[in-house]
């Protein structure tokens, strides 16, 4: 459940993705950043563990650093509250059309589902997110449904369009900006999923519930 | 009161010390490839550290200074005029209104930091003046400096700059050039290549087989063309993992050596992704990442394995060399 992570952070883990492991992660985080320890810059909860990233040249930096982060874990996880659900439902309209959903046909082979039960099955499953990461407010959210796995594809786009919405493995995602991407793109969403000029900047937190509404190409317009 | 960029480099942009409290959201740090020169850049004109600066790559700006402003230079060695006069680097200098810096080549390392007093004064977002390119904001509209902008200073740059720079000691008051006798050290720039940067094993190093393992440490590594300021993406032999083997997406951190599937290692610099999918072969120290940030595209490393207590001993003795450095100069500004 722990493991080091160069001589900036620290980071601990455990072995797969779990509902009850990931919400306890994030009162983890909380717990953590209550403290507010000055050579700690960042605490990142992830899927399946947690990073503690610091300022190497803090002049408070402890010497023992492994070490104290070890405690302030375990104090944290004794004084973290239960996971308090934020009771946050974000409603993401998302555009099934085909013409937003460029692997419609090679997901619709690969789960021999029609392109209507994908969007049924992605529409009414129980969404929650899991993790905000790799670009600004992008969410790694779980709960999908498991007959709407697929693998990541075998060559990742160079270029997601911005508002892809997206599904890989147990999982699925929004991608807020036009950054290369592995997952099969099965609609995409009119909302601004970042904004730093808007509070709050993300659309999703972790922790935060999801539930994906169709929209029609013409409500996608008018939602832009 | 501003800088007028006439010419603007290949890659300027302004950095201060990062955006820190937001990685949870996805929010990449950014801040300086090279936070030492920035440090010494910004104690030269009196700021205090992590203030806001244009950092310059490989190839610098041309720049009219529009009213009196006291600047530094510290990181690699520019080629840098003032009217057709050789600028001096990592010292304070005092530019008069109207003059214009030409800044050319970088001769010796390929990334430096011009601080002005009281900093660049653009606005601040999500507590941060550093520009993050891939999302467009921060800095100046979160884009690339170019030909024609105006980057704001604050108000009294000209009176805060005359009185600093009439605090410094050893002056050397020219007609052409108001600067000081002394400088600060240049502490990061590279030494002859390849450079040797240390560097921990990764969480997934087990993973890779034993020639990919041995490689790592071994092989000379040169810096390819398409890196830029979220990874270098290094050139050497393909390192191959011993199994068949994919992770979960997890927290990235600054220095992390991941290994996609081409088996080409990339590391991770300042506006590196905050979380990835690919496995880590290696953890570079913390003390060695401002001078591989100073290797230009073509430049060749070579990673020299160390501990966790090896690392910690490297930080602390370059944050002392950095603190002596501060030290010999923060007179002048404090008297």
């Amino acid at each position: 459940m722990y493991a080091e992570f160069g001589d900036t952070g620290r980071t601990a883990a455990g072995g797969g993705v779990d509902l009850e492991l990931n919400r306890s992660l994030q009162a983890l985080a909380v717990a953590i950043r209550v403290r507010a320890v000055p050579w700690i810059r960042d605490v990142v909860p992830a899927l399946c563990g947690i990073a503690l990233h610091f300022d190497p040249f803090h002049p408070q930096l402890p010497d023992s650093v492994l070490e104290y982060c070890r405690e302030l874990l375990q104090e944290s996880f004794k004084s973290a509250s239960k996971f308090e659900d934020s009771g946050r439902t974000v409603e993401v309209p998302v555009c099934y059309d085909p013409f937003f959903a460029a692997d419609l046909d090679e997901v619709s082979a690969a789960t021999k589902l029609s392109a209507q039960n994908i969007q049924k099955l992605h529409t009414s499953a129980k969404h929650w997110v899991l993790m905000v990461g790799f670009s600004p407010g992008q969410p790694y959210i779980g709960g999908l449904d498991a007959k709407l796995s697929v693998p990541r594809r075998a060559t990742p786009r160079t270029r997601m369009p911005m508002g892809a919405v997206a599904i890989a493995n147990a999982q699925t995602a929004v991608y807020p900006y036009e950054t290369p991407g592995g997952w099969s793109i099965i609609g995409r969403t009119p909302l601004t999923v970042f904004d730093p000029a808007r509070d709050p900047a993300s659309l999703f937190a972790p922790g935060d519930r999801v539930r994906f509404i169709s929209v029609s190409r013409d409500e996608f317009e008018r939602l832009k | 009161m501003s800088l007028r960029i006439i010419r603007p480099g290949l890659l300027s942009t302004v950095q201060d010390r990062g955006r820190y409290g937001l990685q949870h959201l996805g929010v990449v740090t950014c801040g300086p490839m090279d936070p030492v020169a920035l440090e010494l850049a910004n104690a030269l004109v009196g700021n205090r550290s992590g203030e806001a600066a244009i950092e310059i790559t490989v190839l610098g700006p041309e720049i009219e200074f529009e009213c009196d402003v006291l600047i530094a230079i510290c990181g690699a060695q520019f080629d840098a005029t003032l009217a057709g006069r050789a600028l001096p680097l990592n010292r304070p200098v005092f530019m008069e209104k109207k003059s214009k810096l030409r800044t050319g080549r970088a001769l010796v390392g390929s990334r430096a930091y011009l601080a002005v007093a009281g900093g660049i004064a653009t606005l601040p977002v999500l507590g941060s003046r550093s520009t993050y390119l891939p999302a467009r904001f921060g800095g100046l509209e979160g884009r690339l400096l170019r030909a024609g902008d105006h980057l704001p200073l604050i108000e009294n740059v000209s009176s805060l700059s005359l009185q600093r720079y009439k605090k410094l000691g050893s002056r050397k008051d020219m007609a052409d050039l108001r600067t000081v006798s002394w400088s600060a050290p240049a502490l990061t720039l590279p030494e002859r290549e390849p450079i040797v940067i240390h560097a921990m094993e990764g969480r997934h190093y087990a993973h890779f087989d034993a020639a990919a393992q041995r490689a790592f440490f071994e092989a000379t590594w040169r810096v390819s063309l398409d890196s830029n300021r979220m990874g270098f993406r290094l050139a050497g032999p393909v390192l191959a993992r011993a199994e068949a083997f994919e992770i979960l997406s997890e927290p990235a951190c600054l220095g992390t050596v991941q290994v996609p599937a081409n088996g080409l290692p990339i590391a991770l610099m300042a506006d590196h992704q905050t979380t990835g999918g690919y496995p880590k072969i290696a953890e570079i120290a913390a003390a060695d990442v401002p001078r591989l940030a100073q290797l230009s595209p073509g430049g060749t490393v070579q990673f020299a394995r160390c501990t966790l207590e090896q690392a910690r001993e490297l930080r602390r003795a370059l944050r002392q060399r950095v603190d002596a450095a501060l030290r010999s100069l923060a007179w002048d500004y404090q008297s």
